[in-house]
């Protein structure tokens, strides 16, 4: 099962390849992973999926706190969260489905080449693939979910 | 100048002082040139050179093990800092604290493969705690002092500092400051227990019939021996340690069961898997303890203490975790016991002692082997060890290697004190007794520290005989020699049909008296039983000398009891025809 997973650190030189090693490591998976400096620019804010039980995602989790330039760990799917992600899409202009999109989608347009942009969950985003796979899109370049708790818990140091 | 002012190396050096480091091992080359001539202009760091990084780390190690301070070792980079990686690993999985400092190319030359450089950093990043890599000389205090910090709290590991060589250049001095304390926002390791989950783990122990104590490297570690005997004592509980632990509980003590796991004995593998109760403390349910965990202990409620939340449910649930160090959560687990008015039911209890003791007589070590006189005209390897254990009157510190020879020592030497034994459990490192004996040796100069090794494992540090001679360490090392990989040519007999694939050395080994004798130092060669215990004697009394005592063992000898892989630990070999199933 997908779980997401986010996670403050020290944003300097090392702190990532430490968080990415642990999983290769550890032989857990990375299925998506995001990364970028908080409003507070000594630390980064990372947001990871990965497939995993309930002991395997409390091991993980368990371990990324263990890391030292690791703030805080948050097992996302431990109560409600938000994800969203963004994804680009690249069609040729002959082909372009216009009904699955409107204007606000669309990013670049020329003679040749219609980009378009779309946000939402992965699974929306998975869905909307299938239903544009028709008329060939000729790149698609997914952000991995980003994702935060629809409840007064933040991810922060303040408190 | 103001002696504020410091270079990058001095301050190096100056910071270590402050850490109360009296010692480093290590060993010099171009990018630490700058850091080794500050050693050599001041008198408060001595400098111990080795013959090569590996043994400098196992050094550092051992003397960390044996005092309970942290270890320091010094290399270059490239091949000094890679060379320093096995040393590395060894501390890691063992969590000892030891800080790491190699020398890398200039700044400005990273990222261009320069001579002598490897990213340390990236190298090592698995295999420790944590590293830093030095971005400008004036951070190298508050570095040090990060790196102390980290390498000794928590659950303890290795850290490296990784210091390029521009940022010690004599030239670009600098005012320095030491921090008095550090703070750091990510790293705050646990202290106390959860005071409800003390509750708990009470409660359980009230209602254990079959309860067991099993305690690891952590109770060393955390200096918890004294609370650790305490709790056993309240109690009158059966206790067995890992081969981390053993030394935390009096190895020679009626209520002890002896070392636990793949070799251990057979009381104590019985008592952990029949207990209804495991009170487990700094020890992590490794793969050597619990053999297949599916079928590990299952009738047993676990309370698991561990200052390493990682640790707890990793590998067997917890039903009671208690998160913290080993010696606080003693203490506060006693505090609560004698709180209480404890309704233990002292006749079950009773009747589970008499169980363990009727398991030990039935099947116990026999610790009169040297009584029985040579068998079928060979020394057998238990024997060496009863008779250095008796030589010594189980006060030496005893490093050892890895293999058979580790095993026995664990076996027959009875630890009374913890970081009396010294030993590479996690990593299984052959090459370590004899570096990390000189650490002792250092740290303890007036007291017996012997080496039980064997002729596979001390070759892979052998060079340090020279280091020994230089710095007059009287090391004792002990070869049980029989001429084979003793545990692989073991594992060969039991699993692969006797065939003996690249497990003997034919006819190649050196005269290992002689080869003593060559690096300056007293070599004693034993081949009869006749010869052991006087030989010994000798070897012990030379008080001044590095004495290697080279000991014919019976090649055909195994390790006993041995757990049979992918089972519950009750299924055990206990002699080459004889098993429990």
């Amino acid at each position: 099962m997908k779980r997401v997973i986010a996670l403050l650190m020290e944003n300097q030189p090392g702190a990532l390849s430490r968080v990415v090693g642990l999983f290769s490591q550890r032989g857990y998976n990375i299925e998506t992973l995001v990364v970028a400096p908080t409003s507070d620019p000594t630390l980064s804010r990372l947001t990871m999926s990965t497939e995993g039980d309930e002991q395997v995602v409390e091991q993980i989790t368990k371990q990324l706190d263990k890391l030292i330039d690791v703030v805080m760990v948050s097992d996302l799917g431990s109560s409600d969260f938000v994800e969203r992600e963004l994804m680009l899409i690249k069609f040729k202009k002959d082909s372009f489905p216009e009904d699955s999109f409107d204007e606000t989608n669309i990013v670049s347009n020329n003679e040749e080449i219609v980009n378009v942009q779309i946000i939402g969950t992965s699974s929306e985003l998975d869905q909307l693939i299938l239903d544009t796979a028709y008329s060939n899109p000729i790149e698609i370049v997914r952000s991995g979910p980003l994702g935060i708790s629809s409840d007064k818990n933040t991810l922060s140091i303040d408190n | 100048m103001d002696n504020s002012y410091k270079s990058g190396a001095e301050a190096l050096l100056h910071s270590l002082h402050l850490e109360g480091v009296e010692l480093m091992f290590g060993y010099p080359g171009g990018a630490a040139l700058h850091i080794y001539d500050a050693i050599f202009n001041q008198d408060h760091v001595e400098h111990i050179l080795v013959r090569h990084e590996q043994g400098a780390v196992h050094a550092a190690d051992g003397y960390a093990r044996a005092t309970g301070k942290p270890g320091v070792a010094l290399v270059t980079s490239g091949p000094g800092a890679t060379n320093a990686i096995t040393g590395l690993a060894t501390a890691y999985m063992d969590s000892t604290p030891i800080v790491v400092i190699s020398g890398q190319v200039k700044s400005m030359l990273i990222g261009t493969d320069s001579f002598q450089e490897t990213d340390m950093i990236g190298v090592s990043r698995p295999i420790v705690k944590h590293s830093f890599l030095v971005q400008k000389a004036e951070d190298i205090p508050e570095i040090v002092k990060k790196a102390f910090h980290i390498a000794t709290t928590g659950r303890p590991g290795p850290v490296v500092i990784d210091v390029p060589k521009d940022f010690t250049d004599p030239e670009f001095k600098f005012e320095f400051n030491y921090p008095l304390e550090i703070n750091m926002r990510s790293y705050k390791p646990a202290q106390a227990g959860d005071s409800s989950r003390i509750k708990e783990a009470v409660d359980l122990i009230e209602h254990s019939k079959r309860p067991v104590i099993y305690s690891g490297g952590g109770v060393i570690q955390d200096d918890a021996s004294d609370e650790l005997i305490e709790l056993a004592k309240l109690l009158d509980f059966p206790i067995t340690n890992t081969l981390m632990g053993l030394g935390a509980f009096p190895g020679s003590d009626p209520q002890f069961m002896g070392m636990l796991g793949m070799h251990g004995t057979y009381q104590a593998n019985m008592a952990m898997h029949n207990a209804d109760l495991i009170i487990a403390v700094g020890a992590r349910f490794d793969d050597r303890i619990t053999n297949d965990p599916k079928k590990f202990s299952l009738q047993a409620k676990k309370i698991h203490i561990d200052v390493d939340p990682a640790s707890v449910s990793k590998i067997i649930h917890a039903d009671v975790p208690i998160v913290g160090s080993a010696k606080e959560c003693l203490s506060m687990l006693i505090q609560a016991i004698k709180g209480r008015d404890l309704k233990i039911n002292h006749e079950e209890i009773s009747a589970w002692n008499k169980q363990v003791s009727d398991w030990r007589d039935a099947h116990g070590l026999n610790h009169s082997l040297l009584e029985l006189g040579p068998q079928n005209g060979k020394i057998l390897p238990q024997q060496v060890v009863q008779s250095l254990y008796k030589e010594t009157e189980g006060e030496a510190f005893i490093t050892s290697d890895v293999g058979q020879h580790q095993m026995f020592a664990a076996q027959y030497y009875h630890f009374d004190k913890p970081r009396q034994w010294i030993n590479s459990g996690g990593l299984g490192t052959m090459g370590f007794g004899l570096p990390s004996a000189m650490g002792v040796q250092l740290a303890y100069p007036d007291a017996t520290v012997a080496c039980v090794t064997g002729e596979g494992s001390i070759q892979m540090c052998i060079q340090e005989l020279s280091t020994c001679l230089q710095y007059g360490l009287p090391i004792k090392i002990i070869n049980l020699n029989n001429a084979a990989l003793g545990m692989v040519r073991q594992w060969q007999d039991m699993q692969y049909g006797g065939r003996y694939s690249s497990s003997t050395y034919e006819n190649s080994l050196p005269d290992f008296k002689a080869l003593a004798e060559s690096y300056g130092h007293i070599g004693i060669k034993v081949a009869k039983f006749e010869d052991l215990e006087s030989a010994m004697k000798e070897c012990i009394s030379l008080k001044d000398r590095l004495v290697f005592l080279d000991v014919d063992v019976d090649p055909n000898e195994h390790v006993y009891p041995m757990l049979e892989a992918g089972n519950s630990m009750d299924y055990m070999w206990l002699g080459k025809d004889k098993k429990t199933w």
